[in-house]
């Protein structure tokens, strides 16, 4: 029983920045059909800046605000720099355009960071907590109330304010959104402001458990794009019951069967709920126009 | 013949290509150029098979890499374990290579868009994991080295004879890849990219033409994962990795998505670029990423296409 609590408490932890990244994912591609790879990189950005700029002598919270606000500008420098450029291009180029500004932020980042990795020192200290037997990290907790309230923000948001109303529409259906005057390239624009923001924070957060370094990026996108997927892409539940679900499944399979086959496992279930719900576990059939 | 019809004929981009294998050693100045040479042909072997499936039949796959794993460990571990000749574990490799994708296919290619590449994406970690932890057979994330090819009396080794070995493969390659888009099959995998309801309408078994070019693709993957590892006489589970995976769609995409030379010019770029990059050290690997995006933005068709367009703007 302690076991299996363990093995949650840190599958959550990690299926918490997976359904960040996913969320990361959802969100750019609901604005603009674009699934975005830098999504890692955003991540990477953000536990690396701010272990950097901490390493100055600046306040941790200060630090990982200005990572966040850097990011955010790398995140609107990708979509007017790099994405408006090559609009109406196919969605394969538009992707390999997000790679190639994937491999280009990881080179300047192993030029202005270093190849090293880096820790945070935890938000609350890193006593665990003893919880039925279990030893549970403070700063999962961080990022599991970090990423409810990530969530819970983006949906009050999405659902409440007129901008959020306009991303529905926007990603509804674009044209008929530019008809009735919304500015759909600002939504873009502000869905990569946003997307960057949730990838730092998650990299800030899970920075003091995990480590980082420059290349942390890639996985983390994979492993994103995949909860994406699992959860159905567009719906940002599904998102978010993706990742977690992933997580679970990795922390699962590394507890109960082997630690060398957690990501293969976890592949192995996504292409078996793909196969028997092809559009994921939370999204909408399409239904072709013919 | 005229002049005319020579240059007309359905086969003439091959001669080309043929007649670029033979006469660009002439300005070789040295062993290295064989070698890149050599790297040049055998991944745009990879990438004439995945152009076949991502330009003609327009299905993604982000895991072709777990196809040249199979044919890169097949003469790996093949003559190790087995003493087998090493040509025929190429060839046990491309079969397996296929048969692997006949079964992975079915199920998977009934997928669409992004779901077709997260479950291409996983097939290939799959591979790649599998190679990393099998340690006993594969030598684990370290790799393992590769016993040179041995054509009867002839031991295979150098970078020259690798490059003429990768050329003409690569040439027999392309004008396979060329006859089949002229085949009942090749128009079928057209109407497909299309519109999927047109070709199912028009009596096309939609599921079976998809599945028969995911096999071809993947024997030609498999057959450059072979040779890769043959001609480097060493092997690491990153050669079935996704970043692998990646640069083969790079490489498709860069050339021209649907044309058959642009994967040979895609697959220049990507192996020539990293070479010359070097020079700038640690500006190599962002350099790289603003190259690929500069063209991606620029040349959105891919560098042929795009030229080719050009060219016929001009002529007019």
């Amino acid at each position: 029983m302690a076991e299996l609590l363990q093995f949650v408490s840190s599958g959550l932890t990690v299926g918490a920045i997976y359904a960040l990244v996913g969320l990361g994912f959802t969100l750019i591609y609901k604005a603009s059909d674009i699934i975005n790879f830098a999504q890692g990189e955003f991540v990477m950005l953000g536990g690396m800046m701010t272990v950097f700029v901490a390493m100055a002598d600046v306040p941790l919270p200060v630090a990982a605000l200005i990572a966040a606000i850097v990011t955010a500008g790398v995140g609107l420098a990708l979509h007017r720099f790099a994405i408006e450029p090559a609009r109406g291009a196919s969605p394969v180029v538009l992707i390999m355009i997000t790679i190639g500004a994937s491999i280009f932020l990881r080179g300047i980042a192993q030029i202005v960071f270093d190849k090293r990795f880096h820790s945070l020192p935890p938000l609350f200290g890193s006593d665990p907590i003893q919880f039925g037997g279990a030893a549970i990290l403070p700063q999962s907790l961080a990022v599991l109330g970090g990423a409810a309230f990530i969530v819970i923000l983006l949906w009050l948001f999405i659902e409440r304010t007129l901008l959020g109303k306009a991303v529905i529409a926007t990603s509804a259906n674009r044209l008929a959104a530019r008809l009735i005057g919304i500015d759909t390239r600002q939504i873009v624009d502000f869905s990569f402001v946003v997307s960057a923001v949730i990838g730092a924070i998650a990299g800030i957060l899970i920075t003091p458990i995990a480590l980082t370094s420059y290349d942390v990026g890639t996985l983390l996108a994979l492993k994103g794009f995949a909860a994406a997927m699992l959860g159905g892409i567009g719906s940002a539940p599904g998102a978010v019951v993706g990742g977690l679900l992933l997580g679970m499944i990795e922390a699962m399979t590394a507890g109960y069967l082997s630690s060398n086959y957690k990501d293969a496992v976890a592949f192995l279930i996504i292409l078996i709920v793909l196969i028997a719900i092809p559009q994921g576990l939370f999204g909408r059939a399409k239904i072709e126009r013919v | 013949m005229s002049l005319r019809a020579l240059l007309d004929n359905r086969l003439m981009p091959a001669i080309a290509i043929a007649a670029i294998v033979i006469i660009l050693p002439l300005f070789f100045p040295s062993a290295y150029y064989y070698r890149i040479g050599a790297l040049v042909f055998i991944f745009a072997l990879a990438v004439v098979g995945l152009n076949l499936l991502m330009g003609f039949a327009g299905q993604v796959s982000l895991g072709h890499a777990g196809f040249m794993g199979i044919g890169a460990y097949s003469v790996a571990i093949g003559p190790v374990a087995f003493g087998a000749p090493s040509w025929l574990c190429l060839f046990a490799g491309a079969i397996l290579s296929g048969t692997v994708a006949f079964a992975v296919g079915r199920p998977i290619l009934r997928l669409k868009g992004h779901y077709l590449a997260v479950a291409t994406l996983g097939f290939g970690l799959l591979v790649a994991i599998v190679l990393t932890n099998e340690a006993g057979w594969t030598g684990g994330p370290d790799g393992m080295s590769v016993p040179k090819l041995a054509l009867f009396e002839w031991r295979v080794r150098g970078s020259d004879a690798w490059y003429w070995i990768a050329g003409t493969t690569f040439v027999v390659g392309f004008v396979l890849a060329l006859n089949l888009m002229d085949s009942p099959t090749g128009r079928a995998l057209h109407a497909i990219h299309d519109s999927e309801i047109a070709a199912r309408v028009l009596g096309i078994d939609v599921a079976r033409k998809k599945l028969t070019v995911f096999v071809i693709s993947a024997t030609y993957a498999s057959v450059a994962g072979s040779y890769l590892a043959l001609f480097n006489g060493h092997i690491t589970p990153d050669s079935a990795g996704f970043l692998r995976s990646i640069e083969l769609v790079a490489m498709v995409v860069l050339g021209g998505m649907g044309s058959i030379v642009g994967s040979l010019v895609g697959a220049a770029v990507l192996v020539v670029l990293p070479q010359v990059l070097t020079t700038f050290h640690e500006y190599e690997q962002a350099l790289l990423g603003l190259i690929v995006m500069g063209f991606m933005i620029f040349l959105r068709q891919g560098i042929v296409p795009s030229i080719a367009a050009v060219f016929a703007r001009w002529r007019k």
